[in-house]
């Protein structure tokens, strides 16, 4: 049992699962440090190269393509890669490898072929301006075929990354660069580190958790907005009003039934993220419960997202664009006088 | 260059494996026009020799990525042929359980990974399986075919990169059929062989007349042994042409009719028929295994017709 990081729980995953199965293997830019590479751009395969290899921890070209296509190839041959991305932005010149080959790939081959990959994807806005800031899950959560996840603390980190490494089907791990820890401090960076058992554990799909339990309010909330939503329920519980806070910890599958639960009893329900307003996940969350849960309600569902913009570098205008705790604790004030 | 002796029953049943491909093609095309056949199609008849002579003598072991143009390569790298065709009918006993279609025939437990119709996508794919056989420390290699088109995808340029810089068992084999749909290959890029390509990649490259079964037979040979012995990729651009149109509505408005000509003139079966026929194999046995290859695409159109189709709700399985 120890106190550990987002960083250093990937890392212990990583490292855990390529000691466990040798099949496993990671590529990316810089990811190594031998010939090259510092660890990854968030230090989260530091060490790996020097255990592993540059045979297993293998630093490619800048060349997003290849890096996809061939983690679906060996994929499909028998390994089991761990692709890297230094910037979520950048999955957008893999899109044809991931949407259109390792999703449809068992489907397309009658079940015959199977693409266990994990492709790990660093979101959020850190003042790098809109080509290194953008909050991806939305995408990914609209293809059939994919799995996609999102740890907002240290001991989820691994147990959703190990079993996405054993899961046979193509994950897409989505980390917050605010939340990683460590020594590596962005502007208004959190460290959700964790107390991780020295035993092996995974963390099942389509299981959310719930970090606060409430009366009047369910809050769901993802990465980093989940931290947010925290902090605005200790603010709104000072005024009388008790919010439940849900973690989806994975967006597909998405786990509706434990957000169905939760407003029996509240009610009301808001959602936050930080994907822009305009279908984000909570879009689908919100369609979802319109169809199959809108009685429990007696009020219209609130979402809290980022205005439906590129993300700006100015912090002033980054801090605006992205829900803060005010916005997330003014939502709740307006929601439970509606 | 090694050149790896092809005996007179090699031949002959690389022969037969042509004729299969060019027969095989010729049936699907009547039975669209008949109507019977749902779909698209993108037929490989005229390049047979470029399929066989690549992929004659490989291990099941060994793998192979096609295109949208599969056809020839499966049945070459030995998926079935009633697989085959039940698949082109939607059948639930098509080599894809009726999901993949024309363009995504395969099966893996021979070697053939899903075909691929996203132009240059099976290229990285194909470095993949190649990092993959060399960490698992085996002699297997991978035959990648794609188009005259896909040259000019990024998929291209970082697949065979990738191949390069890691000596990947990969022989990227490009069959420039000179057009990319209707868009001659002479107006999309400045270097008129594609082969010349892989000097910017540190890799062998070389372009073969691809309608010369054995010619492509002796460049592969080289290229299999050189990746089996961990020497890395090599890129063989094959000089061919389709003999049908790039898809099933498409009448060749844009080819000239003398360069068609010309090219019929070299059909890599004929030529091929005639070799066998120069080296004393009799055109009556000729004769008869191909009117026994005729009676096998009868039979798999037969059993393709008589099987049962998948159930609607099938199309919810196979997603994860």
């Amino acid at each position: 049992m120890s106190e550990t990081t987002i960083v250093e729980a990937l890392n212990q995953a990583i490292a855990e699962e390529m000691r466990r199965d040798e099949s496993v293997y990671c590529l990316g830019e810089d990811i190594s440090s031998l010939d090259g590479g510092y660890g990854g751009a968030w230090a989260v395969t530091k060490g790996l190269g020097e255990e592993f290899g540059a045979e297993r921890i293998i630093n490619t070209p800048i060349s997003e393509i290849l890096i996809s296509g061939v983690a679906v190839g060996s994929a499909m041959v028998g390994m089991r890669p761990i692709a890297d991305l230094q910037y979520g932005d950048f999955i957008f010149c893999m899109m044809d490898q991931l949407v259109n080959q390792a999703a449809k790939m068992k489907y397309m081959s009658g079940g015959t072929v199977e693409i266990p990959m994990v492709l790990r994807a660093p979101v959020g806005a850190s003042t790098r301006g809109a080509q290194h800031a953008q909050s991806l899950e939305a995408f990914f959560t609209h293809v059939p075929g994919l799995k996609v996840i999102c740890p907002s603390n240290a001991y989820d980190a691994k147990g959703l990354l190990k079993q996405a490494i054993r899961d046979n089907s193509p994950v897409i791990c989505f980390e917050h660069k605010k939340l990683y820890g460590g020594k590596r401090k962005e502007e208004g960076a959190l460290s959700p580190s964790s107390v991780i058992p020295d035993e092996d554990y995974v963390i099942e799909f389509g299981k959310a958790a719930v970090r606060r339990e409430g009366e009047d309010i369910t809050i769901v909330a993802n990465l980093l907005m989940l931290h947010r939503a925290m902090e605005a329920a200790e603010i709104l519980s000072k005024e009388g009003i008790s919010c439940e806070v849900i973690d989806p910890r994975t967006l597909l599958p998405f786990d509706f039934e434990t957000v169905f639960e939760s407003i029996k009893k509240t009610s009301r329900l808001m959602i936050v993220h930080e994907d822009n307003y305009t279908n984000g996940w909570g879009s689908e969350l919100s369609a979802k419960v319109a169809e199959e849960a809108i009685y429990y309600l007696d009020a219209p569902i609130k979402r809290v997202a980022s205005y439906d913009v590129p993300i700006p570098f100015s912090p002033v205008m980054e801090n605006y664009v992205i829900p803060n705790v005010d916005r997330i604790v003014e939502g709740a004030r307006n929601l439970m006088q509606s | 260059m090694a050149n790896k002796k092809v005996s007179k029953d090699q031949m002959v049943e690389m022969y037969k494996e042509m004729y299969l491909i060019r027969k095989y093609e010729e049936r699907i095309y009547y039975l669209f026009l008949e109507g019977t056949m749902p779909g698209s199609i993108h037929q490989s008849h005229g390049q047979e020799a470029s399929a066989v002579g690549m992929l004659y003598g490989l291990r099941d072991s060994d793998y192979m990525a096609s295109t949208h143009r599969p056809a020839g390569h499966d049945l070459a790298k030995g998926v079935s042929l009633k697989s085959m065709m039940c698949e082109m009918f939607g059948k639930a006993n098509g080599c894809c359980k009726g999901k993949g279609g024309a363009m995504h025939t395969g099966d893996i437990k021979v070697g053939a990974i899903p075909a691929n119709a996203i132009v240059g996508g099976n290229i990285p794919i194909a470095a993949g399986i190649g990092l993959a056989l060399k960490m698992q420390k085996k002699d297997d290699v991978v035959v990648c075919f794609f188009g005259d088109g896909a040259s000019n995808e990024g998929s291209f340029h970082e697949g065979i990169n990738g191949a390069a810089i890691w000596d990947l068992p990969v022989i990227f084999v490009c069959e420039n059929n000179l057009y990319g749909a209707s868009t001659p290959y002479r107006t999309v890029s400045k270097v008129q062989n594609i082969a010349d390509r892989a000097s910017s990649y540190g890799i062998e490259g070389y372009s073969v007349d691809g309608n010369d079964v054995l010619a492509v037979h002796e460049i592969a040979t080289y290229a299999v042994n050189k990746a089996r012995n961990g020497l890395g990729p090599t890129l063989i651009e094959l000089k061919t042409y389709r003999i049908p149109g790039h898809s099933r509505s498409d009448a060749c408005a844009y080819r000239n009719k003398d360069e068609e000509k010309q090219w019929f003139a070299k059909d890599p079966i004929t030529s091929f028929r005639k070799t066998l026929m120069d080296l004393g194999v009799k055109e009556e046995d000729i004769i008869s295994l191909e009117n026994k290859i005729d009676e096998e695409i009868e039979e798999a159109v037969e059993f393709a017709i008589a099987s049962p189709d998948p159930l609607p709700e099938d199309a919810l399985n196979d997603v994860y």
